[in-house]
């Protein structure tokens, strides 16, 4: 001890050597993080207690003694008391679907797998950019092929999108922007609102087109939660940014109006805004015209979970540094450029875990629906559980729906812990 | 503060001074609410001059080089760069912003993008340079700062000195024809400080319009020709460095000096 105070140089270097096996390894990690004191211990024994008690009742009741065929719950439970399976056999294809007529099931299944194709390029950079007009045209196809009807109708909507880009491309080469998007957004709206019919109209007479249409009231199910969930959050991302932009710009128009849609919006319950989209809308609309109720729906729940996502992102912005929009700035950036560029791509990242948390909420909040009569999973249970076959079986079914919604949130869980591990540079 | 050396011959006779006019700032007055920054500022800027400003902290030095690329807004008096009018026309703002680099105390390094990226980016997006070009320019200016090799690290992976080279590398992409440096090396450890004053050097040598707010009385001592002093807003006293350092006329000159130079 008494070494260590004297002068002192040091006479070579020390070379590096590997850590002594206490540290490292599984035996090490198990000490340290499991048994490194008596009440650890005493935690984890009691937490390996309560695992093999929840495994104890629930693998002989799931996977030995529970009942795949049978017709009815009493049938069930003369043959064993384990979980009633049949029921899920019987009933499965009306969870995925609802009342989609069985004949054309076909076309939801094939929705489903351009979506999977359609969403890759968004989601992962290795997917070649070509596959992006795909995404582009998915909302069209999709809508096509679940509601049928002529193809002249979503090719007409996709039309009016052509139209008022080749409008404001007009109008900009002699006008300012402002008036291009403005002149733009009219073409828009107009064909939307007269143009698409009687192009519609026009050329099915002409070549008629089409898939056999589909009821809205016949769609529930997975398929119902899914068009909601995925277009809720196709849609409300982008809002989100749009209205976070707004909120913190200093033109005190745009502001005004982007804080209070958020703050009107967040302050109203889901379901108040379901009821306005399943009766009241219709008053607020020209007589005539018929909005599909899901339709609707997907509008409100866009809109309710884009002021939460604009918070969220407003969030992130404001968690930058004001260095880097002064570096843009200094580099001589628009405001565009500098948000497209700059700061978006680091405001975005660092909302990450607050962005997926909106879209699980908003996935979840899908089953909401049933309170206006839409038959998606949780609207599906109450004429399977007023069958007299199943009257009294509950576990079984809501279990199901809830590995469902699992499977979906927790994969967009583990995808945002992918992003933020790939968009991870470095320290700084 | 400290007096880091620079411990190389400075070549004096490529240090020219044209009687072209760079910046010309009037009569300019800043206030922020009910506070008055800037008073009465007028300061003539020639082309290939350095111009070291000091001052205490608080005493407006960081706005008035902020108002030249409209970071801040002055509200009285005019600004004229490179005879464009900072007037609050957006175009005439992006123009002047592309014409001036400017370097900050915390880099501000876009961390998302690449060293390469962040040298690249205004040039392709703002000048509309193809891609190809904008890139052998960024290489040849980090070359010169001595940085190349990092070119394809992103920012969080470089020390302080590495990041404030490359800032100045990315501005010197935009081909800029004055460069404003705010406090470069304040937040530096002191063994990188000389890396990136070594690198301000060299900018001095190849004749750029430097104003620097830094308090790096050796690079002002040689590299400088001239000194600002400001305190309260106002510009105090302004010399060559040789008469400024020691000859000062202020009393508050005088003052901040002894207390810089103390230790």
């Amino acid at each position: 001890m008494s070494d260590s105070r004297k002068p002192f140089v040091a006479s070579g270097d020390i070379p590096p050597s590997p850590p002594p096996s206490s540290v490292v390894g599984p035996i090490a990690w198990v000490r340290a993080n499991l048994f490194s004191s008596i009440s650890n211990t005493v935690m984890t024994l009691f937490g390996v207690f309560i695992i093999y008690s929840l495994l104890a009742a629930v693998i002989p009741w799931l996977f030995i003694d529970s009942v795949w065929n049978a017709t009815s719950l009493s049938d069930c439970r003369s043959i064993d008391n384990g979980a009633c399976l049949a029921v899920i056999k019987e009933r499965y294809l009306q969870f995925i679907y609802g009342f989609y007529p069985e004949e054309e099931r076909w076309r939801p299944i094939l929705s489903f797998f351009l979506m999977i194709v359609a969403v890759a390029p968004i989601l992962f950079a290795g997917v070649p950019r070509r596959v992006l007009y795909l995404s582009g045209l998915y909302p069209a196809i999709a809508y096509w092929l679940i509601w049928g009807g002529t193809i002249w109708g979503p090719v007409g909507v996709v039309l009016g999108l052509v139209l008022a880009v080749v409008a404001y491309r007009l109008i900009t080469t002699t006008l300012p922007a402002v008036v291009g998007l403005i002149g733009g957004g009219l073409v828009l709206v107009l064909w939307w609102l007269f143009g698409v019919e009687i192009f519609d109209g026009a050329l099915t007479s002409v070549v008629d087109i089409g898939l056999p249409v589909v009821e809205s009231s016949k769609i529930g199910g997975f398929l119902l939660s899914l068009i909601i969930g995925v277009s809720g959050i196709a849609g409300s991302f982008p809002l989100g940014i749009a209205l976070a932009l707004g909120r913190r710009s200093n033109l005190l128009f745009i502001k005004a109006l982007s804080t209070c849609f958020i703050e009107f919006i967040r302050g109203v319950p889901l379901i108040t805004l379901l009821f306005v989209a399943s009766t009241l809308l219709n008053y607020f609309l020209p007589p005539g015209t018929s909005f599909d109720v899901v339709l609707r729906v997907v509008i409100m729940v866009t809109l309710f979970a884009s002021a939460y996502m604009a918070e969220v992102i407003r969030g992130g912005l404001a968690a930058l540094p004001k260095g880097q929009y002064e570096a843009a700035d200094a580099l001589g950036l628009d405001y565009w450029k500098s948000m497209r560029l700059i700061i978006l791509p680091q405001a975005l990242k660092i909302s990450i875990p607050g962005i997926v948390n909106t879209f699980i909420g908003l996935f979840k909040d899908t089953v909401l629906v049933s309170v206006i009569g839409l038959l998606d999973p949780v609207g599906i249970l109450n004429p399977i559980r007023a069958d007299q076959n199943w009257n009294g079986i509950v576990w079984e079914l809501y279990g199901f729906i809830s590995i469902f919604f699992f499977i979906f949130c927790f994969g967009m869980s583990r995808y945002s812990q992918y992003l933020e591990r790939k968009l991870q540079t470095g320290h700084g | 503060m400290s007096e880091v050396a620079i411990d190389r011959e400075i070549d004096r006779s490529k240090l020219q001074v044209s009687d072209e006019v760079a910046i010309e700032i009037t009569m300019m007055n800043k206030w922020y609410g009910d506070f008055h920054v800037l008073r009465d500022i007028s300061l003539t800027v020639n082309r290939g001059e350095r111009i070291v400003v000091c001052g205490p902290s608080g005493s407006g030095k960081s706005t008035l080089i902020r108002c030249i690329n409209r970071l801040e807004e002055h509200q009285k008096g005019t600004i004229v760069v490179d005879g464009i009018e900072l007037s609050s026309d957006l175009k005439n703002i992006d123009k002047i912003r592309s014409e001036v680099g400017m370097c900050f105390q915390h880099f501000n390094l876009f961390p998302h993008l690449s060293v390469l990226d962040n040298c690249t980016l205004a040039p392709i997006w703002v000048r509309k340079e193809p891609r190809k070009e904008a890139e052998d320019r960024a290489m040849h200016y980090l070359e010169r700062v001595k940085i190349a090799d990092q070119a394809l690290k992103f920012p969080g992976q470089l020390s302080g000195g590495q990041q404030q080279r490359v800032a100045i590398a990315r501005s010197l992409c935009m081909n800029p024809r004055i460069m404003l440096f705010d406090e470069p090396t304040s937040a530096l450890d002191p063994e990188m400080i000389k890396e990136v004053l070594d690198v301000m050097v060299d900018l001095a040598e190849t004749g750029m319009t430097m104003i620097c707010v830094t308090h790096e009385m050796g690079f002002a001592r040689q590299v400088a020709n001239r000194v600002i002093f400001m305190d309260q807003g106002q510009i105090i006293e302004q010399n060559e460095p040789e008469e400024f350092f020691n000859n000062p006329q202020s009393d508050r000159t005088k003052l901040f000096l002894s207390q810089i130079l103390s230790h």
